[in-house]
């Protein structure tokens, strides 16, 4: 993993609660600050939650437990670009249960770079009708191949760094 | 000498997945090197998104239409439009004559694709806010007998009657009542939701605005997945402009009432296109279903009256407020009133969004109007209405789509996807992926739902196997009746539905296979 942990500096917790006291009025505002942490960060530490909790007045159970349930939240970092490939059925349709093994077998194969060298699997991005779909970063492929969306990690590897 | 030149180039995220954007820079270029002053008009799609990019110019009072378009292909475009001797690359004639959109009853999706989704003027010009123009001359509680008698039913999948909760939520009193969007859209095989948001966010906002007046709500909540970008930016622009022009906030076009709208981006949930869930995860919470009752039209988010709908329920309110509910009502078939945007997917030759009334027949949808499958092979199979939807073979193409007809063969409308499978589906691993996919998105709340979906998967790779196939039939029989009887939404309620008919229509897909079929499931 090449993805920096930017919160390891020492103002790390002035910037999270910059990141959280925002939304602590606004309807639903939990979810808009982890939301903010996680686009930030690339994941949601436990200092994440702690301060979430904090400033939210939840505890901290709350807070873990909002952050397991969504998918978008992750624990640990994630790659700066990652490959996503759809897995629901309009795209089972066309091959994409065949794609998804074909980029990962390709991926592992690549120099990683900003990438994660490994497909993940996303549930439907609203691409059905070009099936089968990918996302690359936020780079959306209809018609997807293998050679398509291996294309687009490297050129978002080498492009952002 | 320079030449002006207007061209329209959809935004929407099906022609931006398949180069849109590189063919607008590559557009752009071009017409800087022949000295061209090019206006680009960045629009929604019109869904014919086997065409896509596919870009529009005005020629004698008509858009023509050229696709789909590769960035290779800029240059000659931008030279057949300047200078009549060179013939269009791609040219596919005026875009409404093509028998896919001429076929087509438009009454959601008829500015879709025209016009900058973004600008207002545009939207007024071409028929927007008559529909709010007529609700904010009429009492609330008429808004809401005009929804009512129009037939309308909610959009979503449910296809409760829409009038019966503004009504609900008209009457109740309270301080603060809301109107809550449900753009999570997360079944496989529908996008109407993310190209009516893409292409026309003003249909949403007015349907919205209007629903705002009928039932007192003064704040309204889109709640967007997060995997729709670019309806996010879509979305947050139209709001700003209707703001400015003073169609959303303390004043709503100078009548007095307040009404204004927010975008709120969920988190990657299945889970929260089930309206409880919803609330909940807009309250910032688990996006866990809620009991009912309560029902959210007395107690919704944060406790208050609160009207949820589907994106395009909400979208058809402004046409009938337009044009009345007796217009509406007469199209479509019984109890199935007005139009609803079929969504034809997955393996389809033509594939894309085809507004129709309700009594369509699911054989004209996929083979006439789609072309049958993308690769030329038998069509064997289509889901209808999302993950939860049933697997039908082509002997019941002859059905109608209407509710009520679907409801009969065990099947839904639900959003109106239709996911079109050749003859190399193994409906035995479409029905484990039906378990899998409820394993993992269960909200984990009810035990049917959370335990039963695991069961099923397991019970799935064991009739693969072959051990004791007649007994894991019967144990798939129980296991679905638990879940319908037992769970508390549609999640585990309806996942039976793919598998049960899957079994019933295929059953030769469920009978014992040699072993080198059986390591397949398990290498994925």
């Amino acid at each position: 993993m090449t993805v920096e942990t930017k919160e390891a500096s020492a103002s790390g917790s002035e910037r999270l609660t910059a990141l959280i006291a925002p939304h602590c009025e606004s309807v639903g505002g939990l979810l808009q600050a982890l939301r903010a942490v996680q686009h930030a960060y690339g994941h949601v530490s436990d200092e994440a939650e702690a301060i979430a909790a904090n400033l939210f007045n939840v505890s901290r159970a709350e807070v873990k437990g909002v952050v397991s349930f969504y998918s978008d939240f992750h624990k640990t970092p994630v790659a700066d670009v990652p490959v996503r490939v759809c897995a629901a059925e309009a795209c089972q349709a066309l091959g994409g249960r065949a794609l998804r093994r074909d980029v990962d077998a390709a991926l592992s194969n690549t120099a990683q770079g900003r990438h994660a060298g490994h497909a993940e699997e996303i549930f439907c991005l609203g691409l059905c009708s070009v099936a089968p779909a990918a996302m690359v970063g936020d780079c959306l492929i209809g018609r997807a191949t293998a050679e398509k969306v291996v294309a687009a990690a490297t050129a978002a590897s080498e492009g952002a760094s | 000498m320079s030449q002006d030149l207007t061209l329209y180039l959809p935004l929407d995220s099906v022609a931006v997945s398949l180069g849109a954007d590189d063919v607008a820079a590559a557009l752009q270029d071009a017409a800087k090197q022949k000295g061209v002053a090019l206006n680009l008009v960045r629009t929604g799609s019109r869904g014919m998104h086997w065409l896509e990019p596919l870009a529009e110019a005005e020629i004698d009072g008509v858009r023509q239409g050229f696709g789909p378009l590769e960035a290779d292909d800029a240059a000659t475009l931008i030279d057949a439009l300047t200078s009549s001797a060179e013939a269009a690359p791609k040219a596919v004639g005026a875009v409404e004559d093509i028998p896919f959109f001429a076929q087509q009853t438009r009454l959601i999706f008829e500015r879709c694709g025209r016009n900058d989704p973004v600008d207002i003027d545009a939207y007024r010009r071409d028929g927007g806010y008559k529909g709010l123009a007529a609700a904010l001359t009429q009492a609330p509680m008429a808004v809401c007998e005009t929804v009512f008698d129009s037939g309308l039913r909610g959009r979503g999948g449910a296809g409760f009657p829409a009038g019966i909760k503004w009504k609900t939520v008209s009457g109740a009193e309270a301080d603060q009542k809301y109107i809550v969007v449900n753009a999570d859209e997360g079944d496989s095989g529908t996008f109407a939701d993310r190209m009516v948001m893409e292409g026309d966010p003003f249909l949403l906002i007015e349907g919205m605005t209007i629903a705002g007046v009928a039932t007192g709500a003064m704040q309204g909540f889109i709640y967007l997945r997060s995997e729709y970008p670019i309806a996010a930016d879509i979305l947050e622009k139209a709001i700003k402009a209707a703001r400015a022009a003073g169609m959303l906030g303390a004043n709503v076009d100078g009548s007095g009432k307040a009404f204004d709208i927010e975008v709120f981006v969920g988190a990657g949930a299945y889970i929260c296109g089930e309206e409880t869930s919803l609330l909940n995860s807009l309250e910032g919470k688990r996006g866990e279903v809620r009991a009912k009752p309560p029902i959210p039209a007395l107690e919704g988010l944060l406790g208050k009256p609160t009207l949820v709908h589907n994106v395009i329920t909400l979208c058809s309110v402004p046409v009938i407020l337009s044009h009345g509910a007796e217009h509406y009502r007469d199209f479509g078939m019984g109890r199935s009133t007005g139009t609803m945007p079929f969504q034809l997917a997955g393996n389809i030759k033509h594939g894309g969004l085809f507004e129709a009334a309700f009594g369509v027949t699911l054989g004209a949808l996929v083979n006439e109007i789609g072309g049958g499958a993308l690769t030329g092979a038998p069509v064997r199979a289509v889901q209808i209405g999302g993950p939860l939807g049933a697997y039908l073979p082509p002997s019941l193409f002859d059905l109608p789509m209407d509710y009520e007809t679907m409801a009969e063969n065990g099947a839904g409308v639900g959003h109106g996807g239709l996911v079109v499978f050749d003859e190399s589906v193994d409906l035995l691993d479409q029905a484990r992926y039906a378990f899998e996919f409820c394993a993992e998105e269960s909200c984990g709340k009810c035990t049917p739902c959370r335990v039963g979906a695991v069961r099923g998967v397991e019970v799935m790779d064991r009739l693969r196997a072959g051990v004791d196939p007649e007994l894991q039939k019967d144990v798939v029989g129980d296991l679905c009746e638990l879940m319908v009887d037992g769970s508390l939404c549609a999640m585990g309620g309806m996942t039976p539905i793919p598998v049960q008919s899957a079994m019933k229509h295929f059953p030769e897909d469920f009978q014992p296979r040699p072993a080198s079929d059986a390591s397949r499931v398990a290498a994925e």
